[in-house]
C-alpha cells in the first residue's frame, strides 16, 4: 500500500522534471501577449500596435509566438485578461491603453516571472515598464505644414479626451503653425470619444463650415480623413497611414510606429537583459514615423517638413523651446529653453499663448 | 441667409436623418402595443449589409434595400419569439440587439479598411442651384426625403386609414381588439416587420451616407436614442422629426460652440435631450389626460395571448 | 404550423427540460459555427464551455464576474413579478458606485471597520434615490418606469464621466480621468485566498434566500404576484397600488446600487469611466431566463458569467474575434426565451394565421 503510493510519487516527479526539461528545451520559443482596448481593425491606436505585433513575428519568426486579445474594455474585466494571457504561460504582456494601468500592475505582482509592458502609464514596478512616444513632435511637423498650407489661416483640431498627452499634441502643433504663419488660429472641439465615427465625422464637418480648411486629429478612426477627402481640404492621418482614406487630403501622418520597440524588448528579454524602465522615445528613436509627404505639397514647404523631420532625428531641436508664455500670459519658458520632462511635459494640463477656446474642466 | 448658419441646418438634418428612420419605425411598433428594444441591433446590421452590398454592387437603391431587408431579418427574430413563442419583449429585445452587435462586428471584419461611394446629395436643375433654398430644400440625399416621406406616410397610416384605427386599436387594448375579430398578432408582426426594415435603413444611412465606411459599433448607441424619441414624441409622426431635429440639433450645435471658442461642459449639455424627454412624458401626463390619442399605447409591451 | 395554449398550472417537467433543451441547442449551434470557421470542434467547445469552469482562478473569477449580474436581477425579478419595469438598473448601479465611491474617496486612508458599510449603505441609497425618481413620476404623474429609468441610464452614464473628469479625479493621477484607487480600509474584504473573490458573492447568495423567502413565503410576495398578474384583484384586496411600486422601485434600485459599489470597491478598486459594461441591461436577461425564480438566478447569472469568460478563452486560445461572444449570448437567449413558452404553454403544431 505505502510502497505504490511511494512509487507513484517518483513516477509523477520525473514525470513532472521530464516535463520541465522538455520545456527548458522550448524554452527558445517566446511567448508575447497583447491586449487592445478597441477592435484591430480601427486604423488608429489599436491597429498600429497590432502592426506592431505584426512586425514582431516578421522578425522573429518561429522564435516568438504572439497571442493578442481585442476590444477589452477598461473596466472590472482587463484584471481578468491579463491574469488568462500570464496563466496561459506568456513570458511578455504587452497592455496598450492608459485604463490597464492598475490592472497591470496588481497582476504583475502575483506573476514576478512574467514581464509586463504597460502603454502610456507612469506606475511601474520590478516587472512593469512603461513605454510610451513623444507624439508631440510629430505634431510639430505637421503643425509646421499646416501653417504654411492654409488659406483661411484656421486649422481644425479634433480632441479626444483632455488629458496630458491630448493637451502636448494641441500645444505643439500650435505652436509650430504659429512659427511659420502669424495669423493662424486653431479651433478646437472636444468630442469626448476616442473612437465614434459619426461624431468625428461631425466635428471634422462643423469645423470646415467654420473656415478651417486643414483637419488635425487625436482620435482613432478615419472617417475625419474621408470628410476631407470629399470637401476638398487637407488633414493629417492619425496614428497610421490613412491615405487610401484619402488620397488627395492627406498630406503626411503621424505614425506610431511600436514595432521597433516590440522587437527590441523581446530581444533584451531572450537575452536575459530586461530591465524595467520608462520609454518616451520620438523621432530620433523612431517611434514616431511619417508617411510620405505629399507630392500636393509645394517644393518649399515640403522641404521645410523634411528639414524638421531631420531636425528631429538628429535629436537638434525641441517643440517647446521658449520664450514660450501660458494660456493666462504667464511666462512658462525663457528664451531658448525647453521644459524638463516631470512635470512640464508628463503633466500638462494647460494651453499656450494664443489658443482662443477655454482650457476645459 | 448666412452660408455658415446654412450649413449648421444641413449638418443637424443630415445627423437627424438616422434617428427619424429608426424611431418612425419604432413608433409604428410601439403603436401596436410591441415594445422592441432592439433597435441598436436592427440598425448596426443594416449599416453593414447596406456598406457590404454597395462595395460589392455600387448600387445605393440596392444596398439600401438590402439594408432594409436585413433589419426586418433581424425583426423577424424578434417577431417570431414575441408573436408566436410569447416571450417578454423587453428580454427579447436586449437580446436582439446583443445578437446584432455580434453578427455585424463578424461580417464586418473583412470590411475594416474600405471606404464605398457615398451616396449623395441629389442635384436637381435649376432648383439645387437657387440661393439659400436651393441648399436647404433642394440639396439633400434620397434617403432625407425618404425619411421625411415615412413620417407623412406613417400619419396618413394610423390616424386616415382603417388599418390605422386597427392598428391603434390594437396597442390600446388588444383583448377588446381581438374579441371584435381583428388579427392582433398579423397586425403586430407587420408592424415589427416595418420597424425593422425602417431601422435598417437608418442604420444603412450611418454607413452610406454619414460616414461611408464600416466601423464596429459605428450606429453607437443612435438605436437607443431612436426609442427614446419615440416618447419624446409622444408617439406623435411629426414631432419625431422636432425631436430628432433637437436631439441632432444638440449634438451638431454643440460642436459648433465649441468651435467658436465657447466652452461647453461636454457631459451635462449632453444629458439635456435625455432629461427633456422625461420632462416632456410628465408634461403630457399632465397636459393631456382626455385625449387618448396622445398618450402611450396602453398594451405597450404587454404580451398578447388569445384565449380562445 | 405552431398553436400554444396556455397550461392551467406550469408544467414541472418543462421546468427542468426547458433549459436543458435550450442548452443542447445552444451547444448544437456553436457546433455548427465552430465547423465553419474549421476549428477543431471539440477543442472549441471545451475552450468555450468547460475551461472557465476547471481551476481555482477560473471559478473564482466565475463568482466574480456572476456577484453584480445576480444581486440586480434578483432585485429586477421582484419588480417585474409586480409588473413594474426597471430596466435602468444600469443608471442604479453608476449611481450607487459613485455616491458609494465618494464616501470611500471622501475618508481616503482613514482606517476604519465601518468604512465599507458606511459606503454600502451611501451605494444603496443612492440607488434607491436613483430609482425613486422613476417611482415618484409613476405614481404621482403616471409616467411610464420603463422609459424613465432608461433615459436616466444615459444621464448616469454622463454623470460618472463629469465626475471622474472633475471632482473625483485623482489628484495625483497626471489629469487622466480615474479617482484614486481605494485604499485597504475601503476595499472589500476577499472570501478565496488570492483570487479576486469578494465578498459580495456570498451577499449575493444570502440576497437570493431572502427574496426566495419574500416572494414564496411572505405577504409582500403574495401581494407583488397578484399585483403583477391580476392589478384589478389586487386593488378589490386592498392592495396599495403606489406601495409595491415603490417597493418594488427602491429594492431594485438598492440592490444594483450596491452591486455598483460592490464592483468598484471590488475588482475594478477605484472609480474609471468604464465602470458600467452592461450589468445592469444583462441582469434583465438573467432574471428572464430565470423565470423570475430566485434559485433560478442564482444559476443563470452564473452560466451568463460562464459565455462571458469562454469567449475570452476562446478570443485567447482560438484567436476568435470578441464579437463571438455577443452572438453566442444572442442565441443562447433566444433559445432559451422560446423554450421558456414550453412551462407554462402546450404548444402544438397547427397553424392559424388569423389569430
Amino acid at each position: 500500500m505505502f510502497s505504490t503510493k511511494l512509487i507513484n510519487i517518483i513516477k509523477i516527479s520525473l514525470l513532472t522534471s521530464a516535463l520541465a526539461i522538455s520545456s527548458s528545451v522550448l524554452a527558445d520559443v517566446t511567448k508575447v501577449a497583447f491586449i487592445y482596448v478597441g477592435p484591430t481593425g480601427d486604423h488608429g491606436w489599436n491597429y498600429q500596435h497590432d502592426e506592431g505585433r505584426k512586425q514582431l513575428e516578421a522578425h522573429f519568426g518561429d522564435d516568438v509566438e504572439t497571442t493578442y486579445i481585442e476590444s477589452v474594455p477598461e473596466g472590472p474585466d482587463a484584471e481578468r485578461v491579463i491574469t488568462q494571457l500570464a496563466n496561459k504561460g506568456n513570458d511578455i504582456i504587452f497592455t496598450t491603453s492608459f485604463g490597464y494601468m492598475n490592472p497591470t500592475l496588481k497582476v504583475a505582482k502575483l506573476f514576478p516571472d512574467v514581464k509586463f509592458e504597460h502603454a502610456t502609464g507612469y506606475l511601474r514596478s520590478d516587472n512593469v515598464s512603461t513605454y510610451s512616444a513623444r507624439f508631440y513632435e510629430g505634431r510639430h511637423v505637421i503643425g509646421k505644414i499646416a501653417g504654411k498650407m492654409t488659406k483661411s489661416n484656421v486649422i481644425g483640431y479634433i480632441a479626444s479626451f483632455p488629458i496630458p498627452e491630448v493637451i502636448r499634441g494641441i500645444n505643439a502643433s500650435y505652436l509650430a503653425a504659429k512659427s511659420v504663419n502669424p495669423d493662424i488660429e486653431m479651433k478646437i472641439i472636444w468630442v469626448y470619444t476616442w473612437y465614434d465615427p459619426g461624431k468625428e465625422s461631425d466635428a471634422a464637418n462643423a469645423l470646415i463650415d467654420q473656415g478651417a480648411d486643414i483637419i488635425m486629429q487625436h482620435t482613432d478612426s478615419a472617417a475625419a480623413m474621408v470628410v476631407a477627402e470629399e470637401q476638398g481640404i487637407y488633414a493629417f492621418g492619425q496614428a497610421s497611414d490613412m491615405g487610401a482614406f484619402g488620397p488627395n487630403a492627406q498630406l503626411t501622418a503621424i505614425i506610431d510606429d511600436w514595432g521597433p520597440y516590440y522587437i527590441q524588448r523581446v530581444q533584451d528579454l531572450r537575452d536575459g537583459t530586461w530591465e524595467s524602465m520608462d520609454t518616451f522615445d520620438g523621432v530620433k528613436e523612431g517611434m514616431v514615423e511619417f508617411a510620405p509627404l505629399s507630392d500636393k505639397l509645394p517644393a518649399d514647404v515640403k522641404a521645410m517638413a523634411q528639414q524638421a523631420i531631420d531636425d528631429l532625428r538628429a535629436g537638434t531641436i525641441h517643440p517647446f523651446t521658449g520664450p514660450i508664455n501660458k494660456q493666462d500670459g504667464s511666462p512658462w519658458l525663457a528664451d531658448g529653453e525647453t521644459p524638463p520632462m516631470f512635470p512640464d511635459v508628463i503633466t500638462m494640463d494647460f494651453y499656450v499663448e494664443g489658443i482662443d477656446s477655454k482650457y476645459p474642466n | 441667409m448666412d452660408e455658415l448658419a446654412i450649413q449648421i441646418i444641413l449638418g443637424i438634418s443630415v445627423a437627424s436623418v438616422p434617428l427619424i428612420f429608426a424611431a418612425i419605425g419604432e413608433l409604428v411598433v410601439e403603436r401596436s402595443g410591441v415594445l422592441n428594444l432592439g433597435v441598436e441591433g436592427m440598425m448596426i446590421m443594416g449599416a453593414i449589409i447596406g456598406l457590404v452590398v454597395q462595395y460589392h454592387t455600387g448600387s445605393g437603391l440596392l444596398s439600401v434595400i438590402a439594408a432594409m431587408a436585413a433589419g426586418m431579418l433581424m425583426a423577424s427574430i424578434f417577431a417570431f419569439l414575441t408573436q408566436l413563442f410569447l416571450t417578454n419583449h423587453v428580454a427579447t429585445g436586449l437580446a436582439l440587439t446583443l445578437f446584432g452587435l455580434g453578427v455585424a462586428a463578424f461580417i464586418g471584419k473583412n470590411y475594416s479598411d474600405i471606404t464605398v461611394t457615398r451616396i449623395s446629395a441629389l442635384h436637381i436643375p435649376w432648383f439645387s442651384d437657387l440661393p439659400v433654398i436651393g441648399s436647404l430644400v433642394f440639396g439633400y440625399d434620397p434617403l432625407f426625403y425618404l425619411a421625411i416621406l415615412m413620417v407623412f406616410l406613417v400619419w396618413w397610416f394610423l390616424f386616415k386609414t382603417k388599418r390605422g384605427l386597427i392598428l391603434r386599436a390594437i396597442g390600446d387594448n388588444h383583448d377588446a381588439a381581438h374579441a371584435i375579430g381583428h388579427q392582433v398578432i398579423r397586425y403586430r408582426v407587420l408592424a415589427i416587420l416595418f420597424g425593422g426594415g425602417m431601422a435598417g435603413i437608418g442604420g444603412a444611412y450611418l454607413s452610406l451616407v454619414q460616414v461611408p465606411m464600416w466601423v464596429e459599433g459605428m450606429s453607437a448607441g443612435r438605436g437607443w436614442i431612436a426609442i427614446a424619441l419615440v416618447v419624446f414624441a409622444s408617439w406623435q409622426p411629426f414631432k419625431v422629426i422636432v425631436g430628432a431635429l433637437i436631439f441632432g440639433g444638440i449634438s451638431i450645435l454643440q460642436l459648433h460652440a465649441q468651435a467658436f471658442g465657447v466652452y461647453i461642459p461636454a457631459q451635462y449639455l449632453s444629458m439635456l435631450p435625455y432629461l427633456m424627454t422625461i420632462i416632456v412624458l410628465v408634461s403630457l401626463r399632465i397636459g393631456s389626460k382626455s385625449n387618448t390619442n396622445r398618450t402611450m399605447p396602453n398594451c405597450l409591451g404587454k404580451v398578447f395571448h388569445s384565449t380562445s | 404550423m405552431i398553436n400554444i395554449e396556455q397550461r392551467t398550472d406550469s408544467s414541472a417537467k418543462m421546468v427542468i427540460l426547458a433549459p436543458i433543451l435550450a442548452l443542447t441547442l445552444t451547444a448544437i449551434s456553436t457546433m455548427i459555427i465552430f465547423l465553419w470557421a474549421s476549428l477543431d470542434v471539440m477543442n472549441a467547445f471545451y475552450v468555450f464551455y468547460i475551461e472557465p469552469l476547471t481551476g481555482k482562478y477560473n471559478l473564482s473569477e466565475l463568482l466574480v464576474k456572476a456577484a453584480p449580474l445576480m444581486m440586480i436581477a434578483l432585485g429586477l425579478s421582484i419588480g417585474f413579478r409586480a409588473g413594474v419595469w426597471n430596466i435602468g438598473a444600469e443608471g442604479q448601479y453608476i449611481i450607487g458606485a459613485i455616491s458609494g465611491g465618494a464616501v470611500g474617496l471622501y475618508y481616503y486612508n482613514v482606517e476604519a471597520t465601518w468604512l465599507i458599510p458606511l459606503m454600502a449603505f451611501a451605494a444603496v441609497l443612492g440607488g434607491m434615490g436613483y430609482a425613486g425618481i422613476a417611482a415618484f413620476l409613476r405614481t404621482r404623474f403616471q409616467v411610464n418606469e420603463i422609459l424613465v429609468t432608461l433615459m436616466l441610464t444615459y444621464v448616469a452614464i454622463l454623470f460618472l464621466s463629469a465626475m471622474v473628469f472633475g471632482p473625483l479625479r485623482n489628484p495625483d493621477g497626471f489629469n487622466f480621468p480615474e479617482s484614486r484607487i481605494f485604499h485597504d480600509s475601503a476595499t472589500l474584504p476577499i472570501i478565496w485566498q488570492g483570487t479576486r473573490a469578494h465578498i459580495g458573492f456570498i451577499i449575493a447568495l444570502l440576497f437570493a434566500g431572502v427574496t426566495w423567502f419574500i416572494t414564496k413565503k411572505h405577504m409582500f410576495g403574495m401581494q407583488i404576484k397578484i399585483s403583477g398578474s391580476a392589478p384589478r384583484a389586487a386593488r378589490f384586496a386592498g392592495f396599495n397600488e403606489n406601495k409595491t411600486i415603490w417597493y418594488t422601485l427602491l429594492i431594485s434600485g438598492g440592490l444594483a446600487g450596491l452591486a455598483g459599489l460592490f464592483e468598484a470597491a471590488g475588482p475594478v478598486g477605484q472609480l474609471v469611466p468604464h465602470l458600467p459594461v452592461g450589468y445592469g441591461f444583462t441582469a434583465i436577461i438573467v432574471a428572464f431566463l430565470a423565470r423570475l425564480h430566485p434559485i433560478g438566478i442564482v444559476f443563470t447569472s452564473l452560466l451568463i458569467a460562464l459565455t462571458y469568460m469562454g469567449g475570452e478563452n476562446a478570443q485567447i486560445t482560438l484567436q476568435l474575434p470578441s464579437s463571438i461572444t455577443s452572438v453566442f449570448q444572442g442565441m443562447l437567449l433566444f433559445y432559451f426565451l422560446a423554450c421558456n413558452v414550453l412551462i407554462e404553454h402546450k404548444v402544438a403544431f397547427s397553424f392559424n394565421w388569423s389569430k
